[in-house]
């Protein structure tokens, strides 16, 4: 196999590489770029633990290959947080204790805010609907969907 | 005993101003694991770390004929390829007993491998490579010759003659065998005017923690040192079996835990993949890394439960539980786990089952039998959820054979509030329960009567709603007994240190781990407390053998309540020495200052005489102005163990409401409610997520988790596409509610509460499921409660 130049956006960094086209995303995150808040859980893609934004869309990056990615906008746990876009959101995981061991948090949040985006007052059903593809053994989800509903209510400007 | 979290009299300590305990603190190191900057195994990396790929056995049960490994060894990027032959000759095979488990037996277990392959997954030749997946080309390129030999795999013809024995020193299949026979069992049957004989039967299942078993060793030849780097629960457990079994010094070994991808139990022992990724390091003299993907996780993390429990209890008209008996088979793979051993669950089984009531007539038989599957162990709540769901079962089948209500027949039999201190009929000793200020409190809770209505009126329209309880003890901060006294150097003391840093800031070094229960905020919401300091000046180091007092980690519920008393009474007499040094500073006396809010104070006004830093920064820096003879010690370290009890033991009652979709078969979780004991109640909003946590392991147990295997032991369903695991959509919201009963054993008070969701989830939603079967006249006693199991119930299939 012979590694394959490819050039893409990643957290708004422009990173240009030569990987071996095999390399799925979150292995080329993790160990290339060494943004390792991306969690590989079990690289088939059902714990949602890799899940990250393609050009805006969330994906599990243990499914698609990071030549896939080429002139793509890639983010990362580390770029929502450092550009304060879920800032509020992670305050709220953390006041309602939403996380425990935190290896499924970096996914989950992608995965809340990908929902906050798409609806503005989601009911907890549609919460835990739009989670379901993403694992917890810790927390029991309960937790996370309040913390979810209640930053949902607001950045709606409305409280509980 | 009260029904809301109270601060007792006795913990002056703690009723202090500004105190911590009982309230609601946000964990301190949740912003570092948001933002993806926390440290798990599987992110670390060392200079010329090499990656290790275990290639495993395809068979149940194999000899193993030869391995040629010729190819593999060509393969750019290969290290090595090393048999369970070559690693034997740094690392020596183990065996799973405790001398406490009168009997207990197990075969001699190697890291690799050799000569035969015991379990599908057992591991039979290691690759090291410079990347893991040169290491899993090179895997493809191992070839093994294997004799398949006869599988092991139904428990209940592993012990017949005519069934092969695996380990032919050992005799037979049987790993272990307890009887207890307590008061006077048949006449009490004889006596009862009804009596249940039914079979339970509890699958198979696993911990799944998010992220695998993942371990870096880093064997440095000039220091003669091996580093582990292991999501453990349990380091200097690790540390000394590593060392005893690499003919190592303990002090020749560190044990590093940073942060870990839940562990449950499943992270509390010690792998023959891990020891095996010990030995390649010191045999090639280089970091080696294991991170097991989830297949791998599936054949060879623990498995637990796999118990099938014949059950009888005999029961009066008028409601009086007249005597239980047990019979309980367990199958545990073809080796007792190391160190704790595979007998614990069917050991605490027996101690369990009847343990919230009050009768004392009680006979068990527990049999633990090898098997050709992947080991089993102490997952979460040992022997808990299937104690638990044996004894809530039969009671709710006596009531519903008398026409009683279940919430009845458990007032009329639980152990009375005020009858303590007292022992099960197992013989365990109870300091302090509250079984029925708990059922009180539940059913307010959930609004019982009101539920009964709402359940009979849809059934008149064919919608079959249930209702299920199940009163539950649970096992707490174990002393030696658990595993001390059995030979396990698995420590049953914790220690913390505390000292003050020279900006009076405050540094805790606390021999218990942190695996997301809440360790650290705990431990820092102590110390602060205790000492007058807010938390933000605490800082909490767990997780290092080489920078923490030597104890046990965190398990059995035990971080706590062992770990938390040991912060306190450190804590305490770092208080004792600042005020000591404050008063010479002050030219008072220390009883007439106090430390409030970072201050030292004076006692009678809270007028505010030196800052902590101040203090620190003339002890350290200026210690020529301090009164002849005073020299001041900003550092203690304390030690706790239970002493009085063997187990703490808490208590509570949890309760299912649900649908069961008569024509699919299929449950809907509506809700669920908890009420718990744990005693002194550090941070409530810690303990309520231990245990809808817990609760929802249970429900995964209760409705979905099985390990499939087929006849010839192979594991069907190795994947998480195929093994289900509880997903948000599914789950119900739970409520949670306390009573607080403190144990006297320590001056916290606290028990623990870890265990207590998991122990009666599966109890109670199978008493529900059969709550709502009841108009068709059928039961069921087997989890998963999968659609195949109901529909057969109901005769549709």
């Amino acid at each position: 196999m012979t590694p394959v130049a490819i050039s893409l956006d990643v957290n708004g960094e422009r990173v240009e590489a030569h990987v071996l086209p095999r390399l799925n995303l979150a292995d080329f995150l993790r160990e290339h770029l060494k943004l390792t808040g991306t969690h590989v859980g079990c690289e088939h893609g059902i714990c949602g633990a890799c899940t990250v934004r393609v050009n805006g869309e969330i994906v599990r990056s243990c499914l698609i290959l990071a030549i896939q990615t080429q002139d793509a906008s890639v983010e990362t746990i580390e770029g929502l947080s450092d550009s304060g876009e879920i800032a509020d959101l992670q305050r709220a995981f953390r006041d309602r204790n939403a996380l425990q061991c935190g290896f499924c948090t970096p996914g989950m949040l992608m995965a809340a805010q990908d929902l906050l985006k798409q609806s503005s007052e989601p009911d907890r059903e549609q919460i835990r609907e739009h989670l379901s593809g993403n694992y917890c053994r810790c927390t029991g989800y309960q937790a996370i969907v309040d913390a979810i509903e209640t930053t949902a209510w607001s950045r709606a400007g409305r409280t509980p | 005993m009260t029904d809301a979290p109270e601060t007792r009299d006795a913990l002056s300590a703690l009723d202090r101003p500004n105190s911590y305990i009982g309230k609601t603190m946000p964990r301190p190191n949740l912003d570092r694991l948001m933002q993806g900057r926390g440290l798990y195994v599987s992110d670390i990396e060392l200079p010329r770390m090499g990656h290790v790929v275990f290639l495993r056995s395809p068979h149940a049960h194999a000899k193993i004929t030869g391995i040629n490994a010729l190819a593999a060894r060509q393969l750019p990027g290969v290290i090595a390829v090393v048999t369970g032959q070559e690693l034997a000759t740094v690392i020596t095979p183990w065996v799973g007993v405790l001398s406490h488990l009168k009997g207990l037996k197990s075969a001699p277990q190697s890291a690799i491998a050799i000569d035969r392959a015991c379990w599908q997954g057992e591991a039979v030749a290691a690759i090291v490579a410079t990347s893991r997946a040169a290491a899993e080309d090179a895997a493809e390129q191992v070839s093994v010759g294997y004799d398949e030999l006869d599988a092991v795999t139904d428990m209940r013809t592993a012990l017949d003659p005519t069934t092969s024995v695996i380990h032919a020193s050992l005799g037979d299949n049987l790993a272990f065998e307890r009887h207890h026979d307590a008061g006077a069992v048949e006449d009490a049957f004889a006596a009862s005017d009804e009596v249940v004989d039914v079979e339970f039967i509890f699958g198979r299942h696993t911990g799944v923690t998010l992220e695998p078993r993942s371990v870096v060793a880093d064997w440095n030849a000039a220091e003669a040192r091996l580093t582990i780097y292991q999501g453990t629960q349990a380091p200097h457990m690790v540390q000394n079996i590593a060392a005893l079994h690499l003919g190592l010094q303990e002090a020749q070994v560190r044990v590093v835990c940073k942060d870990v991808g839940g562990s449950f139990g499943i992270k509390v022992h010690i792998y023959a993949d891990e020891m095996a990724t010990y030995a390649l390091s010191k045999l090639l003299r280089r970091p080696i890394k294991f991170v097991a993907d989830r297949v791998e996780s599936f054949n060879t993390d623990i498995h637990a439960r796999d118990h099938r429990c014949r059950g009888r209890i005999g029961v009066k008209r008028n409601g009086t539980i007249m005597a239980f008996e047990i019979d309980d088979l367990t199958g545990i793979g073809p080796y007792s786990m190391y160190p704790r051993t595979s007998a614990i669950e069917a050991n605490q089984v027996v101690n369990l089952v009847g343990g919230p009531y009050v009768t004392r007539n009680y006979r068990a038989r527990a049999r633990v039998v090898f098997q050709n599957k992947n080991v089993m162990c102490q997952y979460r709540a040992v022997g808990h959820p299937i104690a638990c769901s044996v004894t809530e079962g039969l009671v709710d089948l006596a009531a519903m054979k008398i026409g009683m209500d279940p919430v009845e027949i458990r007032r009329r039999n639980l152990i009375a509030d005020d009858a303590y201190p007292c022992a099960s009929p197992s013989g365990l000793r109870f300091e302090q329960l509250s079984h029925h200020a708990a059922l009180a409190k539940l059913i307010r809770m959930m609004d019982y009567d009101v539920l009964r209505a709402e359940q009979a009126a849809l059934r008149a329209r064919n919608i079959h709603r249930g209702i299920g309880i199940a009163s539950f003890i649970e096992v707490t901060n174990p002393s030696a007994a658990f595993y001390g006294v059995g030979g396990a150097k698995i420590s049953s003391q914790d220690g913390v240190t505390v000292r003050l840093d020279a900006q009076g800031a405050v540094i805790c070094q606390t021999s218990i781990t942190e695996q997301g229960q809440g360790s650290e905020s705990l431990t820092a919401q102590i110390v602060g407390s205790v000492l007058g300091v807010s938390m933000d000046r605490v800082r909490v180091i767990l997780g290092d053998t080489d920078n923490t007092p030597y104890g046990g980690g965190t398990w059995a519920s035990r971080g706590a309540g062992i770990g938390g008393e040991a912060a306190l009474q450190a804590t305490k007499v770092l208080r004792r020495n600042i005020l000591d040094v404050a008063a010479a500073i002050l030219q008072m006396t220390p009883g007439e200052l106090d430390i409030v809010n970072n201050n030292v104070v004076n006692a009678g006004d809270g007028t505010s005489r030196i800052e902590l830093g101040e203090l620190a920064r003339i002890v350290y820096f200026r210690p020529d102005t301090l009164p002849p003879g005073i020299q001041p010690e900003l550092m203690a370290t304390r030690h706790f163990v239970p002493r009085a009890y063997p187990f703490a033991f808490t208590n509570g009652v949890q309760a299912s409401w649900l649908e069961v979709d008569t024509e699919t078969g299929f449950v809907k979780l509506l809700k669920h409610w908890v009420v718990e004991d744990c005693g002194t109640i550090i941070n409530p909003q810690l303990v309520d997520e231990q245990i809808r946590g817990g609760v929802v392991q249970g429900l995964g147990a209760a409705l979905f988790e099985k390990c499939v295997y087929d006849e010839r032991g192979q594991l069907t369903n190795a994947s998480m596409a195929d093994y289900l695991v509880p997903m948000s959509g599914e789950m119900p919201d739970i409520d949670i509610g306390h009573v607080v009963s403190p144990t006297l054993e320590s001056e916290l008070g606290a028990k623990g509460a870890g265990e207590a969701g998991t122990a009666g989830a599966a109890a109670a939603v199978t008493n529900a499921v059969n709550d709502a079967l009841r108009p068709f006249g059928t039961i069921v006693t087997e989890i998963p409660l999968t659609p195949q199991i109901i529909l057969t119930a109901l005769g549709r299939i």
